[in-house]
């Protein structure tokens, strides 16, 4: 077995004295592909913020390619390559298009993508470029956030919900691209409550339910029926 | 020609007031903190400048190539060090922490320079005007500093909306968790924030010490100056901050011309004004 990518061991998470994770363990390995999925408030989220460091953690919680990295802060642990399109797009209000790009290129990593690479990726966003992000529709914001994760050249990429609010085409359009950004030496984390869009794109799954890892597996041979137990808890 | 000059004299007294709120306006708009101290930040920055005129010999406005990156040097220390510690959720800390800073600054200046008032000395500069008819008379010197105030103010604007740093500043103000998934370390740019305000202070001081005399206990004054210019411009726009503090100037001008002792309460029912009809200020930042 490849040593793995990313491994989260006995990952615990608190908002103040409320426990939202309960010792998860799982790993991606190099180029793979993993699903989590789970319903609302199964705390999916919560393990994207703990992994990305925007929860601080054990230092063994989180390991890296070797390296413990659960201590680290925020910006560190994304100078390591690894990044984030976060719930809900959030992209900078104040920041043009292209502005939003570039920021996210910022830390300087190395690698294929650059502003003229996402420009060519989803080529509406050089024709609005000089105009704030606000004024983008939210499929057109969603690839900016998909753009300004790029920009970092990360080798592992995490997608909090990107088809959460979107029309059913322009999801179905992103998912079309997702497959030439990702795999080969990039892995990804999709999170994602459309368990069949997810599975579409994954090598394997998790599903997570109040906390705890109900069920893991290969996307190919797990069933819909041990999918939705774990799911809803039945 | 009274009016007229104490209109042209408002408009350059405005630069100045006008540089006492930018550093001001800088580090709200980034890390939402109200310094309360930056006042006296100014005072203390017109005694380094007067002591390094005076030890090291140097023309006032020549010790501004020290005053300034020492300023900045302090900004950034003093963000690390304390003011990074006291930001969250609550905005009480920073108030009062910066209050507490107030105090000590004050009554540590006391303490070294007594509260004799002083003044520095520009020299043959101080009294070169030249002369507009009649007896509108403008000063070489306060000509000088408003040109350097409306070029801090470009420079700023250029620094904020051009920048890579006033990009960081700009996604760091918008959303503190996702400007550090991008690789900014938060605390190293509010740092560089507050070292860019008291760099700006540091000139503010400079000019201040040159222009009247200054004392200890005359930081709180410049801080309403300060806020003043920036609620009558408008939050988060750096050239309504410029038209504040020439709006601040006159006011001031125009009310001394009334009666010499009219001269602050004259910029506070400016100020008071506008609050009341603009509660937002008169050029408030388009927001999204
Ligand atoms: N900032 C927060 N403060 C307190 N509780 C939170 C916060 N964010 C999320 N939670 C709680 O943690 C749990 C997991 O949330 P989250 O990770 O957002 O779930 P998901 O992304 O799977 O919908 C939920 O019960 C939610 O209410
Ligand atoms: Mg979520």
């Amino acid at each position: 077995m490849a040593d793995p990518f990313l491994t989260v061991n006995d990952l615990t998470a608190y908002y103040g004295d409320f426990q939202a994770l309960f010792g998860i363990t799982l790993h991606v390995d190099a180029g793979e592909v993993v699903a989590v999925i789970g319903a609302n408030g199964a705390g999916k989220s919560t393990l994207m913020r703990s992994i990305t460091g925007l929860l601080s953690n054990g230092p063994d919680m989180v390991c890296w390619k070797g390296r413990n990295i659960g201590h680290l802060r925020a910006d560190q642990i994304a100078q390591l390559g690894i990044a984030m399109v976060p719930e809900g797009r959030q992209l900078f209000p104040s920041l043009s298009v292209e502005e939003n790009l570039i920021i996210g290129g910022q830390a300087g990593r190395k690698g294929p993508w650059n502003l003229e690479e996402i420009f060519k990726l989803f080529p509406i966003l050089e024709e609005r470029r000089k105009v704030p992000s606000t004024a983008l529709s939210g499929g057109q914001q969603q690839m900016v956030a998909i753009g300004r994760a790029l920009m970092s050249n990360p080798d592992i990429l995490l997608f909090d919900e990107i088809s959460l609010g979107l029309a059913p085409i322009i999801v179905k359009s992103i998912y079309e691209i997702l497959p030439s950004i990702i795999g080969g030496g990039t892995s990804a984390i999709i999170v994602e409550q459309d368990i069949a869009k997810a599975l579409s794109v994954s090598d394997r799954i998790y599903c997570l339910q109040e906390g705890r890892i109900a069920l893991e597996g290969p996307a190919a041979t797990v069933t819909r029926e041990a999918i939705s137990a774990a799911y809803f808890g039945i | 020609m009274d009016w007229i000059n104490s209109i042209v004299q408002g408009v350059l007294l405005g630069g100045l007031y006008a540089l006492f709120a930018a550093g001001l306006s800088l580090i709200f708009g980034v890390m939402r903190l109200v310094n309360i101290a930056h006042g006296d930040f100014i005072v203390l920055a017109a005694y380094l400048g007067l002591t390094v005129a005076t030890t090291v010999g140097l023309h006032p406005l020549v010790a501004l190539v020290i005053v300034v990156p020492v300023m900045g040097l302090i900004g950034y220390v003093l963000q690390r060090g304390v003011l990074n510690h006291t930001l969250g959720d609550d905005i009480l800390p920073p108030l009062l922490v910066t209050f507490g800073l107030s105090v000590i600054l004050q009554n540590g200046l006391l303490e070294i320079y007594s509260a004799d008032p002083q003044k520095m000395n520009a020299g043959a500069l101080e009294t070169a005007s030249m002369n507009l008819g009649g007896n509108l008379n403008i000063g070489w010197l306060p000509l000088l500093m408003f040109a350097v105030s409306v070029a801090t103010i470009a420079g700023l604007q250029w620094l904020f909306y051009r920048s890579a740093l006033g990009r960081a500043f700009r996604a760091t103000s918008d959303n503190q968790d996702i400007a550090q998934l991008m690789g900014l370390n938060k605390a190293h740019v509010f740092g560089l924030a507050m070292a860019l305000s008291l760099a700006v202070v540091g000139i503010a001081g400079l000019f201040l010490g040159i222009r009247t005399s200054f004392d200890p206990s005359a930081g709180p004054g410049r801080l309403i100056f300060g806020f003043e210019a920036v609620i009558i411009g408008g939050l988060g726009n750096l050239w309504g901050t410029l038209a504040g503090g020439i709006i601040l100037g006159i006011s001031q001008n125009i009310g001394a011309q009334l009666n010499p002792g009219w001269q602050l309460l004259a910029g506070h029912l400016a100020f008071l004004l506008v609050l009341a009809f603009r509660p937002r200020g008169l050029f408030p930042r388009i927001d999204g």
